[in-house]
């Protein structure tokens, strides 16, 4: 390095300034391809990242349309099986009460039928008494003429009328007392007619009630097959909500899980040995893991025999009765494991209980020993740990659900990341496609400042050159005989104009580069 | 091991399974081996050992080894081991033979009465790498409970290197000697001494006199 530096002179400073003049001048001599090289990588690149970025975009777009009608599917299914659910609904609604309809319509006809026959019975009444008193006050007022026989029958004939008038009415009266009565049995009659309508009033309430909702269900999925865009939006904002929400649901059971396994972990070494490994992990960690996660599928089993979740088409396309053979199966296996797991946080409990009390017998002969905890409450850690042994299972079987949800929702979150990842490329790549542009124009600039001291001998000379010519031309159209040689000064005319000519090219791709430093 | 990087290890197992191509791993065990100084004066510290046994009962784990030797005149011998055992894989079996072992501990420390003439500790170092080699523990330790100033009878021959390879040696209680006192140098280039035939037969050497410090006796897992 030295030796290049001295290489023109063993001053280091005329050295290096040999260099440097050097170096100007071969840069000088350079300019014109150096500035085409950076201008045309500039664009080059330019040109390179903005069909990169259009590319982005158009899968950006393809993308966006295929999220559309993944989602659009999805909600076609989901919206399907809320349909279908109303409508075994309202079967099972018509079925439990439409079904006894018939029943209920004899019934009524019953009731009707003897509401009927009541009534006729109590329209028929008996005669109503005559006017008895006007006789018997006639007769009492005919005159005897004091003839006892006449005064004797005219008592009998008083006597008669009045008994006659007697049983007339007491006939009467047993015959409005029955009709009361009949008119008294027709009073349930009336209360159950009433019932009953009202009864069939609910149902039809209910019933209309469910094709309202339903009514809305294909109202959403006529939307959905339509794909407004209004629907879209909703089901993009209701897909981010599940993702989160069973996310969070998720996180919950994964500290669920892990407090399981804390549980079962150490008491399972008493199983399988405490001493062995699989890799790096122990056999007893990897026995309780492999319980829990056996836990998790049958719960998957369970509610996917329950039709609860649909993560298995297998499952779900099964006839009813296999299914419930699955769903009995699945039931019992995870109750097994439940107690298993009881068991085993007992065992825990004990292997503590016994532990702490080698630790203390260890610590006593050493004089560090502690007072000991009171033993009559021991029990309530050991429940509880039992009882927590026995729970975490089914609620861990539950996460079937938002595992579903979760699973379901991911594919729409992952299509819209992808999406803004995808959106975002396409904006890095023009702005670098446009910044590498303005970059290698800011080069070429560069460049000429580098070579500034010989650019500024150029334009010094061509000023130079340029007023010498205006001269030249003033003197030339002073001089009228100097137009009558054209032939002379052709080629002299012709070297000026190849000569402009290179100045106009230089001017030009001055021009060319101030176009550039436009663009 | 946190219990949620335990987890994610178990559930990550498979993978890891397969990128390691399912090889041997290596053994996790700890073997340990407690070399007591019962000569003269030392057994006075006796105590001191115990509560190092107990220490060492309280952190060893299922299918760990330990072994529990005194020092005398000949201690090269399986007749110097006071007692020992291979933890139970089952924990609870495990704590029965912890409980077995101190007891046995405890009967030898009432049993002894007076010291040995001698103090042959390079014999009970070579009884104590033939027993944890022996083990094929992972972690192998040689716990010297002594104040490391060794006292050979005439005939017996212990000049000569050790090997003592992947064996950690830890000397525990190095009492001062009343003529330490007088020059400490006799004490530096008695532990000078142990160092270089230990770092020598490729072992590693350290020294704990502050019993309260025990925590960095055995790396607990």
């Amino acid at each position: 390095m030295n030796t290049l530096l001295t290489l023109w002179s063993d001053n280091t400073a005329l050295s290096a300034a040999v260099w440097l003049l050097l170096g100007m001048t071969l840069l000088y001599a350079g300019r014109q391809p150096a500035h085409r090289i950076l201008l045309s990588v500039g664009h080059g690149l330019r040109h390179t990242l903005r069909m990169a970025s259009r590319a982005l975009s158009q899968l950006e777009h393809q993308l966006t349309a295929r999220n559309r009608e993944v989602l659009l599917a999805a909600a076609r299914n989901d919206a399907e099986r809320r349909i279908e659910r109303e409508f075994t609904r309202i079967q099972a609604l018509v079925a439990r009460d439409l079904s006894g309809y018939p029943a209920l319509h004899r019934q009524i006809g019953e009731s009707i039928e003897r509401i009927e026959t009541s009534y006729r019975d109590s329209s028929e009444s008996a005669p109503l008494p005559p006017a008895w008193g006007d006789v018997v006050n006639t007769i009492a007022a005919l005159p005897s003429h004091g003839d006892p026989a006449v005064a004797r029958i005219l008592s009998n004939i008083q006597d008669a009328v009045q008994d006659t008038h007697k049983e007339t009415l007491k006939a009467w009266q047993s015959s409005a007392d029955k009709r009361h009565k009949l008119l008294a049995q027709m009073q349930p009659e009336w209360r159950t007619l009433n019932s009953k309508a009202d009864d069939v009033g609910r149902t039809l309430e209910a019933l209309d009630a469910r094709t309202h909702q339903l009514d809305k269900q294909m109202q959403h999925y006529e939307d959905i097959r339509r794909g407004e865009d209004a629907a879209v939006r909703s089901l993009t904002s209701s897909s981010l909500t599940q993702f989160f929400i069973a996310g969070l649901v998720l996180t919950i059971a994964l500290l669920g899980g892990l407090i399981n396994f804390q549980l079962i972990a150490m008491p399972m070494s008493e199983m399988v040995g405490g001493t062995s490994y699989i890799g790096a992990v122990k056999t007893s960690d990897i026995a309780a893991m492999v319980i829990i996660l056996i836990e998790i599928a049958m719960g998957l089993f369970l509610l996917e025999s329950l039709r609860i979740t649909r993560l298995f088409p297998i499952i779900s396309s099964m006839d009813d009765k296999m299914r419930r053979r699955m769903m009995i199966i699945s039931l019992t296996i995870l109750c097994i494991l439940a107690g298993i797991e009881a068991s085993l946080a007992y065992m825990r409990d004990l292997l503590a209980l016994d532990k702490e009390a080698l630790q203390q017998s260890l610590m006593m002969s050493t004089g560090a020993g502690v007072a000991a905890s009171h033993a009559e409450f021991r029990w309530i850690p050991s429940l509880g740990q039992m009882i927590m042994g026995f729970i975490l299972p089914f609620a861990l079987a539950f996460i079937a659900i938002p595992l579903e949800s979760f699973i379901h929702s991911l594919r729409t979150v992952l299509g819209l990341l992808l999406v803004a990842v995808l959106r975002t490329l396409a904006i890095v790549s023009r702005l670098s496609g446009n910044l590498l542009a303005q970059t290698s124009v800011m080069l070429t600039h560069a460049y000429d400042l580098l070579i500034m001291l010989p650019l500024s001998i150029e334009r010094l000379l061509r000023r130079k050159a340029v007023a010498q010519q205006q001269t030249t031309d003033e003197i030339a159209a002073l001089i009228p005989d100097v137009e009558a040689e054209p032939a002379l000064e052709a080629p002299r005319k012709s070297r000026r104009s190849k000569r402009s000519a290179t100045d106009n090219s230089n001017d030009t791709s001055t021009t060319d580069d101030s176009s550039a430093l436009a663009v | 091991m946190k219990p949620l990087a335990k987890l994610i290890a178990t559930a990550a197992l498979p993978l890891s399974l397969l990128l390691s191509g399912c090889s041997e791993p290596a053994p996790k065990n700890k073997a340990v081996y407690l070399l007591i100084d019962t000569s003269g004066t030392y057994t006075q510290e006796l105590n001191k050992a115990q509560a190092i046994l107990n220490y060492l009962l309280a952190n060893l784990d299922s299918g760990d080894s330990i072994a529990v030797a005194r020092i005398d005149s000949g201690s090269f011998s399986e007749k110097d081991i006071i007692a020992k055992t291979t933890f139970d894989v089952r924990p609870s079996t495990a704590n029965d033979q912890k409980r077995q072992f101190k007891l046995a501990m405890d009967t030898f420390a009432d049993n002894l009465k007076h010291g040995s003439a001698n103090t042959d500790i390079t014999g009970g170092v070579l009884q104590a790498t033939q027993y944890l080699n022996e083990t094929g523990a992972g972690e192998k330790y040689v716990l010297i409970f002594s104040d490391l100033e060794e006292d050979l009878p005439d005939d017996h021959v212990r000049d000569f290197p050790i090997s003592l390879d992947n064996i950690h040696v830890v000397a525990l209680n190095v009492t001062k000697l009343r003529s330490d006192n007088i020059d400490p140098r006799d004490y530096l280039n008695r532990l000078d001494n142990w160092q270089h035939r230990v770092v020598e037969g490729g072992g590693d050497w350290r020294v704990i006199n502050d019993l309260e410090r025990m925590e960095r006796l055995i790396a607990v897992n």
